[in-house]
């Protein structure tokens, strides 16, 4: 009979990687009825608290890498257990240690963000070649912002229209911004969450050292996971700086008056809150406050919006990992999206969009349901009729 | 003057001190100080030898001050003051340093604690220089005693109390007493009647020649101290003359107005003019005069009850009441409340008919409530299934992190309820653990196994009617993990019951603020001591019963208030108090009648003599806090015991 002993040493590997918070779980089990996974398939967030609390974690399964970090469990814990940070931990023992197994994909994206300094593997230097033909300014001393697209925008040729349409309505606006140089490198929180700890750390300096010696203050990100990291893990690593989400400077610009929509949108639209904007930072009201005032624009919800929003499934690490169709969260949302006849899927964050504009097309739906970033919206609103 | 000769013990406490202090070294030290004619380490200063050891050092060496380095003085100071008294020193020349508490026990470095220790002994050692003694008080011990809460505890501790032939009033804020037990059906794990054992209980204190019952009345305010407390009652208008009411309820049958009943829960109604239930004590009736639509109209429309009162005991000229009442003790037995479900709106309460909480399905099965005692699902049908939702906002860091304590065992009890009325329906409990830890419990729980109630080991994630499959439609599905499988699993259920949090009452601060006691972090009232005294409060003369304390079942309450009664008991027998000495006096010569100190004392121990015109402190009520010390112009309060020189003396051995 195979019996299980408690190995001591894995549990403290575990627990000084960040897994502290693991010894207050009293194994509820309220993690893995809330965790979407459960959804599509089994996965014991609790078993794996309790397996870490043991040193039995099994190191080479697969479970390691499925947390989304949707934050669903953490926001209901009774026991206020930071499971991400526990779930991180079992990553970093294996990415560092290499007690186990990292898998391809993430591996490779680990390797490009190490080498070149994005998920992609883009030659560095094409960074900020989305904006050639457009007039951005570079960031110089004094520049009042500094907008900060993330690399998917930079790169993806589709989700290139995220900054594209960003920077059109700045420049419409006449707002004072720029953009920095291309020795800027991934935000890193993805790659942290995945257990690459020295990886964040280099980029976290990289970007921290670059943004100090240009005289950033303020930062306007496009993702909810670049606001993540730059608002609660960059300032104890040296980098203090304002940011600002680019739907709150939005919504803000539309409270002083600054930002008209006045072209009509007459559209069924449906907003998918990221879990980095909504349940880690609590930011449900301004998206939503920018799609109402477009004008002809129906928001709708879906059933489970704002703190229950479902996750897209890219957070954590995911979105450079394969997820077997059929157990693709965002393939659940094009589903409940079209249920309730949104003929538009509202976005704001450039993994949601990577993972509904596949989604969309694997579906075969692309023609029934379109996705967009909030930003793509805004700009065409402004457009003189 | 007289030399004087100080001896400084330095205390172990085992290894509680002497782990991270060096004692030996901090007697040491003690002994170079000027007037230390003698110091000594000792493994336990608190115990017989210990003990001794200062007796027959004083003897010895003809001691006059004492010093013991130990423990908080909230400890072992009354230890040693017997001691030195004993030792014929009086108790004021004896100066405690707490060297465990705030020294041994914060901090692991040795080389620092020590440092620290010695600092604290050099500063008390120069203070008892300074030190006079003082001269001890006995004032007389009112023997009447204010219960403020008639539920089971305030009734337990009031029939205590008044047995002994001592008075008693007791203050109920609502129109009955009975508190919550007298909404229940049945307790556990006997399943006496709840009713049939409180109702006797009841009647007692309702006809008992030594308790007045002041229901529907509460306390507005209280000053004075142990054994001489004074309370001012308001006596809500009734509307009704108690001393003619029959308890006939024509009023209740002819009133045409109605409201949510408070004791259903709002589960059934009641009329402006009510008696709450039918074993009401004291039975008389109430109008209420929010709903009452003669007093609403100034008399203009109904009057029914009125008309058709046999003996004319309503009475819409009656007024509030002021009663003052002086006591010696008082006892807060003021009971819980329940938390609102809604606060977790996953659970679904509110939104669907046939999630309950655990109190309205005892109302539910209870002969005297809405369904007569048939459990019934809000359409009429009969539950083929139930589930039982435990720790509903209980050992949740995001509501209230404590155990709440009965739902576990009542939980059981409310799935024996439906296994008996309905032996073919389900039931299931979700807990997180089983806490079945008091007399009998455990048996009880293995019963309700052998009953074939259903357990699943997981915290419910979610009630919802999203039907998955066709087995759930129509149903209340409940969300869980089944931790023990390691499955995800939905129940499909009829009728849910939400164990929710006991939690303090939601006017439990200012009731603190009242009575001078203290809220836990968990808003409960804080006792003295958790161990060893948890039914006196910090407050000399305050007591707790019951779950305005923590919460607890009905054994533990009954048990909480008899306790309380013996100690108070107790104080009567000994019929006075001692005073504290320490406390200020005001130098008649310098006072210049400013009446500074007036205003400032939270005691009302200050008062102001228009013939000598000067302020004069009531020694009694003052507690020695030293705010009119502080704050006097002229320099003319001294705070006995804590003197400019004393204190000056102390910041100085700390510093230098």
């Amino acid at each position: 009979m195979e019996v299980l002993s408690p190995y001591k040493e894995a549990a403290d590997v575990i627990f000084e990687a960040g897994g502290e918070p693991l010894k207050l779980c009293y194994q509820c089990g309220l993690c893995t009825s809330i965790c979407p996974w459960n959804l599509v398939r089994n996965f014991l967030v609790r078993r794996i608290m309790h397996e870490a609390q043991l040193g039995a974690t099994d190191f080479g399964s697969e479970d390691v890498w499925t947390c989304v970090t949707c934050r669903a469990c953490v926001q209901h814990c009774p026991r206020g257990v930071e499971i991400i940070d526990v779930m991180r931990a079992v990553r970093r023992a294996v990415a560092s240690l290499g007690i186990g197994i990292v898998p391809d994909a993430l591996r490779i994206s680990a390797k490009n963000i190490a080498g070149v300094g994005n998920p992609l593997g883009e030659a560095p230097e094409k960074r900020n070649d989305w904006a050639k033909d457009l007039q951005v300014k570079d960031f110089a001393s004094g520049t009042e912002l500094l907008y900060f697209p993330c690399c998917i925008p930079s790169y993806d040729p589709d989700a290139k229209m995220v900054a594209r349409s960003t920077v059109a309505i700045f420049n419409k606006l006449g707002i004072d911004y720029g953009i920095i140089g291309t020795e800027a490198k991934c935000c890193g929180e993805a790659i942290r969450k995945a257990g690459h700890e020295e990886t964040f750390l280099s980029l976290a300096q990289n970007n921290i050292g670059l943004f100090n010696s240009s005289g950033v203050k303020t930062v306007i990100v496009s993702s909810p996971h670049c606001y993540h990291t730059f608002k609660d893990e960059y300032p104890e690593l040296g980098g203090k700086f304002e940011v600002i989400h680019i739907t709150q400077y939005l919504a803000s610009l539309i409270d002083e008056g600054k930002l008209k929509l006045s072209k009509k949108i007459d559209k069924k639209v449906i907003y998918s809150d990221p879990c980095y904007l909504g349940r880690h930072h609590d930011i449900y009201d301004e998206p939503r406050k920018i799609l109402q005032s477009i004008p002809g624009l129906e928001l709708i919800e879906f059933p489970d919006a704002r703190e229950n929003g479902l996750c897209c499934g890219g957070g954590g690490g995911r979105i450079w990992m394969d997820t077997p169709k059929g157990e693709r969260f965002s393939d659940i949302r094009v589903d409940q999206a079209v249920d309730k006849g949104a003929e538009t899927i509202a976005l704001a964050c450039p993994y949601c969009l990577l993972n509904y504009r596949d989604s969309v097309l694997s579906m075969g739906k692309a023609e029934t349901v379109q996705i967009r970033d909030i930003t793509e919206l805004v700009a065409e609103a402004m457009t003189e009729e | 003057m007289e030399e004087i000769r100080i001896a400084v013990y330095v205390c172990h406490c085992g290894v509680n001190i002497a782990a991270t202090v060096d004692v030996v070294e901090v007697a040491r030290y003690a002994g170079t100080l000027p007037g230390v004619v003698l110091s000594r380490d000792y493994v336990f200063m608190c115990s017989d030898p210990g003990q001794d050891l200062i007796r027959q050092d004083t003897k010895e060496y003809n001691l006059n001050r004492v010093i013991v380095a130990s423990c908080s003085p909230r400890l072992h100071e009354p230890t040693f003051r017997r001691v030195c008294e004993s030792a014929g020193i009086n108790r004021y020349l004896l100066e405690m340093v707490n060297i465990r508490e705030q020294c041994s026990w914060t901090n692991e470095d040795k080389e620092a604690n020590t440092e620290k220790a010695k600092a604290l002994v050099d500063a008390a050692v120069r203070r008892v220089h300074y030190q006079e003694a003082l001269e001890v008080k006995e004032a007389p011990y009112n023997s009447s005693t204010l219960i403020v809460g008639a539920g089971i505890a305030g009734i337990q501790a009031a029939l205590e109390i008044a047995n002994s032939e001592h008075k008693v009033y007791l203050v109920e804020r609502e129109p009955s007493i009975g508190g919550h037990m007298i909404q229940l059906d049945k307790t556990f794990p006997t399943l006496d009647c709840s009713q049939c054992i409180l109702t006797p209980k009841m009647s007692e204190v309702g006809s008992h020649p030594y308790i007045e019952l002041l229901a529907y009345s509460e306390v507005e305010e209280v000053s004075g101290y142990v054994g001489n407390f004074k309370a001012k009652i308001r006596k809500k208008a009734r509307y009704v003359d108690e001393s003619k009411c029959t308890g006939c309820a024509v009023c209740m049958q002819k009133c045409p107005y109605t409201t949510d009943s408070e004791f259903d829960l709002g589960l059934t109604k009641r009329k402006a003019a009510y008696i709450p239930f039918p074993q009401a004590i004291p039975n008389v009736a109430t109008i209420d005069p929010d709903i009452c639509i003669y007093i609403q109209s100034e008399g203009k429309k109904c009057g029914a009850c009125l008309k058709f009162c046999d003996v004319g005991a309503i009475d819409f000229n009656q007024q509030d009441e002021i009663l003052e009442v002086e006591v010696g003790s008082i006892i807060l037995a003021t009971g819980f409340s329940l938390m609102d479900p809604k606060l977790i709106p996953q659970y679904g309460y509110g939104k669907y008919n046939d999630v309950v909480t655990g109190l309205e399905f005892e109302r539910m099965v209870s002969p005297t409530g809405p369904t007569e005692g048939k459990i019934k699902l809000k359409d009429g049908r009969d539950p083929e299934s139930v589930a039982i939702v435990h720790c509903v906002g209980s050992r949740d860091k995001n509501y209230h992190e404590y155990c709440s304590r009965v739902c576990c065992m009542y939980a059981l009890k409310q799935a024996n309820y439906i296994k008996e009325e309905l032996p073919n329906t389900d039931v299931y409990q979700l807990y997180i653990d089983m806490r079945s830890f008091g007399d009998g419990y455990e048996e009880f729980y293995e019963r309700l196994c052998e009953e074939g109630v259903i357990f699943i080991r997981g915290k419910v994630a979610q009630v919802t009617d999203q039907a998955m499959s066709d087995e759930e439609r129509g149903k209340l599905i409940v969300v869980a993990e089944d931790t023990l499988l390691g499955r995800t699993i939905r129940i499909p259920v009829d009728m849910v019951i939400l164990c929710n949090a006991l939690e303090p009452q939601a006017d439990a601060g200012e009731a603190a603020s009242r009575f001078a006691v203290n809220q836990k972090a968990t808003g409960f009232f804080l006792e003295r001591h958790p161990k060893l005294d948890p039914v006196a409060t910090p407050t000399e003369g305050v007591f707790v019963a019951g779950c305005c304390q923590s919460p607890k079942d009905i054994p533990d309450t009954v048990a909480q208030a008899s306790a309380a009664a013996a100690r108070i008991l107790a104080m009567i027998s000994k019929g006075k108090i001692t005073l504290e000495a320490a406390v200020s006096a005001i130098d008649e010569e310098k006072c210049s009648g400013c009446k500074t100190c007036l205003n400032l004392c939270p005691f009302g121990a200050i008062s102001f003599d228009e013939e000598r015109k000067g302020c004069q402190i009531n020694e009694a009520l003052c507690k020695g806090c030293g705010v009119c010390a502080g704050a006097c112009p002229s320099g003319a309060i001294t705070a006995r015991q804590f003197t400019d020189e004393e204190i000056v003396a102390q910041v100085e051995g700390v510093l230098v």
